[in-house]
């Protein structure tokens, strides 16, 4: 596939969104039960949820360049009964709206006790908002993820596999951003995130490479046999039937050489997981700005290529029939 | 429930592109808007077609067989390009099975074209929304033209009868029949599309004869138990012919 850079914004500007959103809130749960201290209202949880949603925003805009008519993206509500990516159209609004609640909630203060489980735990407003979006969050993961895993015949993609690694990696990338944000609103929340951060980043590398290693061995079910209906071993496109490009060869090819997606899957292991582990590391014994701050570019950055990479890699079974002009 | 389709006869295309040109004519100047093209006379000319005709060879030197195969919208009974659309905009008709795209509700996200395994739908990338081959929906029950005439420019336009137009859920129908008599077959049966078009597989016309078939039993010579009359004896030939 060639792989289409508002659709890479759009996925890893809202899976960092998401997964600061989550580092919030399981820093509120934290506090709730008295493992962290409390943080402040207005600086911590209203402006981190502030930067969640202009994360979350910027993948909103990324994602109205993919779209030939974007006037009419009100429109892609309609199906959500059959398709995926109706579905995320409806859980990244409903996501963004609740973030957005949860931060005023938290800014203004207007966060009364609404009941009491047990008698003993106390539920306020902010903690049930931040449950119901915590719920959208995982929900808009999963519609991300399965937008591209429900695709059977792109095999690269159909695999739950897919789903897990945008959840963990945006997860990942949210939990380095959060490290970072309380590095810089000076929380004690600082090593609590790094830590987090740190045993995400492992554990979607370990997805990742499986997902590396799955694709590496993938045997493609369509042949130039079942393409045309043939049964021979030998079949040769001599002729696509155009000498000049058509969308079906801009869309489906990256057009880039092994050697260059060989690098950009290396480029994006080192930045995703080997740089940001060991900066974040670093940071828990030194904090400092400047590492965090870099252990989150280095990811971020990373995560393009990943994304790159992750589009490039799927191997559509429409270019059997563009092999030769 | 009826199914329209075309049935593609790859023993007799010859790879001409008459129905890839007349598709693009007809459509192109049809009711549902023109078919953009992008500098068609200078040195990277592209467009938007609904209909293609590749060729393949099949098998190695000197024993080679050159396939031309004609490529459009297989209008598969499980369209995976339908349920991913997110507006609605990607529909197969009730009514006669036709795989269809409302050119105004259709926002030009892709999606349909990564979900289709065979390519068969194409961005106009002028008006920004997806197209496809529409079985020439607009001639196919237009009542102003004569009955004959009321079939895909496809169809009309093949001048070797490699392209038949019908409905392939009628086990009576021409296709039908062709598909059942000539072994046709569907593209990519793998992915459960359940294409409605098929294609007819090359074949070659040809019987078997066995070395007893090519003595004649029945020689009269042979049966009275006579020698050959050697060569320069006279035969019966010589005798009778007065």
């Amino acid at each position: 596939m060639h792989p289409a850079f508002s659709v890479i914004f759009l996925t890893t500007l809202i899976g960092a969104g998401q997964g600061l959103f989550l580092a919030l809130y399981t820093g509120q749960l934290y506090s709730v039960f008295n493992v962290l201290p409390v943080q402040d209202s207005h600086g911590f949880y209203g402006f981190g949820s502030l930067l969640a949603l202009v994360l979350l925003v910027g993948g909103l805009i990324a994602s109205f360049f993919h779209l030939g008519h974007p006037e009419r993206a009100w429109r892609s509500a309609a199906m959500w009964r059959t398709s995926w990516l109706s579905r995320e159209v409806l859980a990244l609004p409903a996501f963004m709206g609740m973030t957005t609640l949860y931060g005023i909630v938290h800014y203004f203060d207007i966060n009364p006790t609404l009941f009491t489980i047990s008698g003993a735990f106390d539920v306020d407003a902010s903690l049930l908002v931040g449950a119901i979006s915590t719920g959208l969050a995982l929900l808009l993961f999963i519609c991300t993820g399965m937008i591209y895993a429900c695709i059977k015949f792109l095999q690269e993609w159909a695999s739950p596999l897919t789903v897990i690694n945008y959840t963990l990696l945006g997860t990942a990338s949210g939990f380095t951003l959060a490290t970072l944000f309380a590095y810089f609103s000076e929380s004690e929340l600082v090593s609590f995130y790094a830590g987090w951060a740190i045993v995400i980043t492992l554990l979607s590398a370990v997805t990742r490479i499986s997902s590396l290693i799955r694709n590496a061995r993938i045997k493609h079910r369509s042949t130039l046999a079942t393409a045309i209906g043939i049964r021979h071993a030998s079949i040769q496109q001599k002729s696509r039937g155009f000498m000049a490009g058509s969308f079906n060869t801009r869309e489906y090819f990256h057009g880039m050489s092994q050697a260059f997606m060989k690098n950009m899957k290396w480029i994006f292991l080192v930045m995703v997981f080997v740089i940001p582990v060991v900066l974040l590391v670093a940071g828990l014994t030194q904090p400092s700005l400047v590492i965090f701050a870099v252990a989150f570019i280095a990811q971020y950055t990373g995560l393009i290529a990943e994304r790159w990479f992750f589009f490039a890699q799927a191997n559509h079974p429409q270019n059997l029939y563009y092999q030769t002009i | 429930m009826k199914q329209l389709a075309l049935v593609i006869d790859l023993n007799v295309c010859v790879g001409c592109h008459a129905c890839v040109t007349s598709c693009k004519e007809w459509n192109t100047s049809g009711t549902a808007g023109f078919m953009s093209d992008f500098n068609p006379y200078g040195e990277d000319p592209t467009g938007t077609f609904f209909n293609r005709v590749q060729t393949f060879e099949v098998g190695e030197f000197p024993n080679t067989q050159t396939v031309h195969f004609p490529k459009s919208c297989l209008h598969c009974e499980e369209p995976p390009c339908v349920p991913v659309c997110p507006t609605g905009a990607s529909y197969k008709r009730e009514e006669d099975g036709i795989v269809l795209v409302d050119y105004d509700k259709c926002i030009g996200c892709k999606y349909c074209t990564w979900a289709c395994p065979y390519g068969a739908r194409e961005l106009d990338e002028n008006l920004k929304v997806m197209k496809k081959c529409t079985l020439c929906v607009d001639r196919i029950y237009d009542e102003s033209l004569p009955e004959d005439r009321r079939k895909p420019a496809c169809v009309l336009a093949c001048p070797t009868n490699a392209r038949l137009f019908g409905d392939v859920n009628d086990s009576e129908s021409v296709v039908s029949n062709s598909i059942r008599e000539n072994g046709g077959y569907q593209l990519m049966p793998e992915w459960g599309t359940k294409p409605a078009n098929h294609y007819l597989p090359r074949r070659k016309t040809s019987i078997t004869i066995h070395a007893d078939e090519l003595t004649r039993i029945d020689n009269p010579l042979k049966k009275e138990q006579l020698p050959l009359p050697d060569d320069d004896e006279q035969t019966l030939d010589d005798i009778m012919s007065w």
